[in-house]
């Protein structure tokens, strides 16, 4: 007999179930599985009806996030072997209303990030006849790491912040907002500010730093957010020397 | 679930939220902001498969340069089935368009003086292909997605799932759909639909595409009445990581890696495609197009010069003389996707690789406007043939396709729908059929016991065995019997999920009937083909006829679910069909005679 491994993963349904319970499933453990592969094992052999999102299995798509042993993770770069021989537990991200088994719903983030205005705003565009906007290598490097947010959650599910304080606009959305802040193509900082210097916005985090820590993609939230904390400060400053509005 | 349903109405529909669906939607809105626009995906639109596209995106911009030459690439590439109107148009829009993402945010790689910076990529006789890292499709994705949202006017149906189109009066007018969330079947009218789905990949067992690549509009166009063209024509990227399937781009060719045998040597010298030079050459050796790179792969295994591996034979892709700093900059994705899921590193190991199903060149009939022959539907992006693809896609074409085609689809249905009224009283009981049916033949049927992942893993062994890298008739025969009976096997599919909410089980099944018709058409299409041409390689007839299939294959639905298969000749403008050179620098000649 083959070596196996136990899952246990939270099942729920709204139609049937009170509240979430956990089951348990023995799946082949090999060596190169990855959770996702267990998951999709248990789908196909041993209960059709478990529920999960995944599409892309190679950490860009964003869609496989989960609780693996308490921690948010990509299912489909967290390999079993790193647990092996225990039982892995599976659970929806944490922080979010579960709709069933290990889907949350996360149409919050896409209203927090519509409304970071996560777009190139300008004053005046550039007709496209006139060519690029012209960016330097070093300018790139400026806000490429914050332009690498897969929209995966995970940090949401770290963010203890966001867990007490639902309306937070989070690490993810601020990253976003502050990714188009600080590209120099970029006009539209003044609009955002005023989105995010509520206290929702920027200034419900207490810098715990869990989010960077989550991120898969080296995203670094915390850091977008201790900038922006920084340039608001700097905004309210000026506004009060000057009254008459700076810029 | 009761019969009355909601119904939903719009004057433009895109089923799909990738590159192609979200370009289509700003440009029904710039050209007709009146307009109601819809989008539905089954997934949110970022995790849509554009997302996985790794190595750039074609379009010239760089002096010493020409469209001419990379239409002239693209349709030698294509093995003389592009339509060749459709090529001139895709060339001279797709600079155009990627500047236009350049002006929505696209964060483009950049020479040091902030212009655009670009590499090669194979088939591609100049360096023409804009990139993002090594993460293209990712960034184009996200910043579609991201400008999507400051228009208003388009109503997004995120992880909504569409079973049918809605055809009556000789015009589509709707789909009925199911919102994953709440299990509700609901109809959506519209004067207009754009698929923009994607591909289906997933039809074979080994392939770079995600979950959601099962074929769904094509599908859903053929079983309207509409047809799919050069389905035959399915492409293997020579390089993919063995189990996993994932994509190891093109790009690190293009940056110098090198193709290696069992003994080390840079075997497609063998295969007519140049002689091995230290520095990349363009359209040669490693920069060669894809067919002929995972054919080569083929006969190298035939030869016994392959490596053996856990999960069948590979060959090495090296990028070690490459050094840590360029890996680290040109290509980080790279080393990250092998650090993660292969655990080696390519600045110090060699990268087991073998060929692995990428991409469709075929897809749903259309004109260059992405109208397809059913009145008020439309396609664009892979789900789509138009066709400038032909019989082998380069590389790096597939995202400008997106955002051309795209943004002309768009236009095109907009100025449809602004002609045509709403939809008709038949429509609604067809979509209250849609909705027994889904319930009756699925979520409460009983009995058969056929599973989804035993006929799914059965229909992926047949097309790969009957229409793989090499096919013959023989072959091709068998999995058209054994697709007959799957499909049979099909209808005794019962579900585990009798729940409406979140039932992934139910999309699944009906994803696997998407792809049982998919399949269907690539093997009927490659089995009345009988000869060779680009990534379709019949060893019984092994030259490509001109006489008889410089034309495209039109693959037809029967009433009887049965298929047919038709011709429609190759638009030829300004360059009759030669001979594919790569390794030699003589075909320049031919594309001076285009000009």
């Amino acid at each position: 007999m083959a070596e196996t491994i136990q899952l246990e993963v939270t099942r729920y349904s709204p139609e049937h179930d009170a509240a979430p319970t956990f089951q348990r499933f023995e799946v082949p453990y090999r060596k190169d599985w990855v959770v996702l592969d267990a998951l999709n094992y248990i789908k196909d052999k041993l209960d059709g009806s478990l529920s999960y999102r995944w599409s892309c299995r190679m950490g860009i798509c964003g869609s496989c996030g989960m609780m693996v042993n308490g921690e948010p993770k990509l299912t489909c770069a967290t390999f079993l072997s790193f647990y092996a021989p225990d039982a892995v537990r599976v659970e929806p991200l944490r922080y979010f209303p579960v709709v069933r088994d290990l889907v949350v719903e996360m149409t919050d983030f896409m209203v927090k990030l519509q409304k970071v205005k996560p777009w190139i705003i300008r004053k005046e565009e550039k007709s496209i006849a006139d060519g690029e906007y012209l960016q330097t290598p070093q300018q790139l490097d400026v806000y490429k790491q914050f332009s690498m947010c897969i929209n995966c959650m995970l940090c949401y599910a770290a963010c203890p912040v966001y867990g007490l304080d639902p309306l937070f606009t989070g690490p993810a959305a601020i990253a976003l907002a502050q990714r188009y802040n600080i590209d120099s193509r970029d006009q539209g900082a003044k609009e955002r500010m005023d989105i995010l210097s509520q206290h929702e916005g920027i200034w419900a985090c207490t810098f715990v730093g869990e989010c960077t820590e989550v991120c898969p993609k080296h995203v670094d939230p915390a850091g977008a957010i201790q900038q922006y904390k920084l340039t608001a400060a700097k905004e309210w400053f000026k506004s009060l020397l000057m009254p008459w509005g700076a810029k | 679930m009761s019969d009355r349903f909601e119904t939903h109405q719009h004057d433009v529909l895109i089923v799909g939220g990738g590159g192609a669906g979200l370009r289509a939607a700003i440009a029904v809105c710039e050209a007709n902001p009146k307009l109601s626009v819809a989008v539905i995906s089954k997934v949110y639109p970022m995790r849509s498969h554009t997302v996985s596209a790794e190595g750039g995106a074609a379009g010239v911009i760089k002096p010493g340069d020409s469209l001419d030459e990379h239409a002239y690439d693209t349709i030698s590439g294509g093995d003389w089935l592009c339509d060749q109107d459709a090529v001139e148009a895709f060339v001279k829009e797709a600079p155009e368009e990627l500047l236009r993402l350049e002006h929505w945010g696209c964060p483009w790689s950049r020479e040091p003086d902030g212009h655009i910076a670009v590499r090669a990529f194979g088939g591609m006789k100049k360096m023409r292909t804009w990139f993002a890292a090594d993460k293209t499709g990712f960034h184009m994705l996200h910043t579609l997605f991201q400008t999507s949202l400051k228009y208003d006017t388009v109503i997004r149906y995120d992880e909504w799932f569409v079973t049918k189109l809605l055809v009556d009066d000789g015009r589509v007018q709707g789909a009925v759909a199911i919102e994953l969330m709440s299990g509700k079947i609901q109809a959506i009218t519209a004067n207009a639909i754009i698929l923009c789905t994607g591909g289906c990949g997933r039809v074979f067992p080994f392939t770079t595409n995600a979950n959601i690549k099962n074929g769904d509009g094509m599908a859903l166009a053929y079983r309207a009445g509409a047809p799919l063209k050069d389905m035959e024509f399915v492409q293997y990227h020579p390089t993919g990581l063995p189990f996993t399937g994932i994509l190891i781009t093109e790009a690190a060719r293009s940056e110098g890696g090198y193709m290696l045998n069992k003994d080390g040597y840079r075997y497609l010298q063998d295969y007519n495609l140049g002689k091995p030079q230290p520095k990349p050459v363009l359209r040669s050796m490693e920069l060669g197009p894809r067919d002929r790179l995972s054919q080569a792969f083929v006969m190298e295994m035939e030869k016994g010069r392959t490596i053996k591996g856990p999960y069948g034979d590979v060959v090495h892709l090296d990028l070690r003389h490459l050094g840590e700093k360029l890996i680290s900059t040109k290509l980080p994705f790279v080393r990250e996707l092998c650090l993660k899921y292969q655990n080696i590193d390519p600045i110090k190991e060699l990268i087991p690789v073998r060929p692995v199903v990428h991409y469709m060149m075929g897809g749903v009939h259309t004109d260059i406007n992405g109208a397809t022959p059913l009145p008020g539907l439309y396609a664009a992006g892979e789900v789509a043939c138009v066709s400038i693809n032909g019989a082998n896609r380069l590389g790096s074409n597939s995202l400008p396709e997106l955002l051309v085609f795209g943004a002309r689809v768009g236009r095109a249905a907009a100025e449809f729908a602004s002609k045509h009224t709403t939809p008709s009283a038949a429509i609604l009981a067809q979509a209250m059929d849609e909705s027994r049916r889904l319930r009756k033949q699925l979520l409460e049927k009983t009995g058969g016991g056929e599973r989804i992942a035993t006929i799914r893993d059965e229909m992926q062994k047949a097309i790969e065995n009957g229409a793989g890298i090499y096919r013959t008739g023989t072959s091709l025969v068998e999995t058209v019997t054994k697709l007959r009976e799957l499909q049979q096997r099909y209808r005794n599919t019962v579900l585990d999920d009798r729940g409406l909410t979140f039932n992934t089980e139910l999309i699944a099944a009906m994803e696997l009937g998407f792809m049982l018709d998919a399949a269907e058409a690539i093997v009927q299409c490659a089995l009345h083909r009988t000869e060779s041409r680009g990534a379709h390689q019949r060893t019984d007839f092994p030259k490509r006829d001109d006489e008889k299939f410089l034309a495209h294959s039109l693959v037809y639905r029967n009433a009887d679910g049965s298929s047919r298969v038709e011709y429609l000749p190759v638009k030829i403008t300004r360059w009759p069909p030669g001979e594919r050179v790569y390794g030699e620098p003589s075909q320049t000649k031919d594309a001076q005679a285009g000009r």
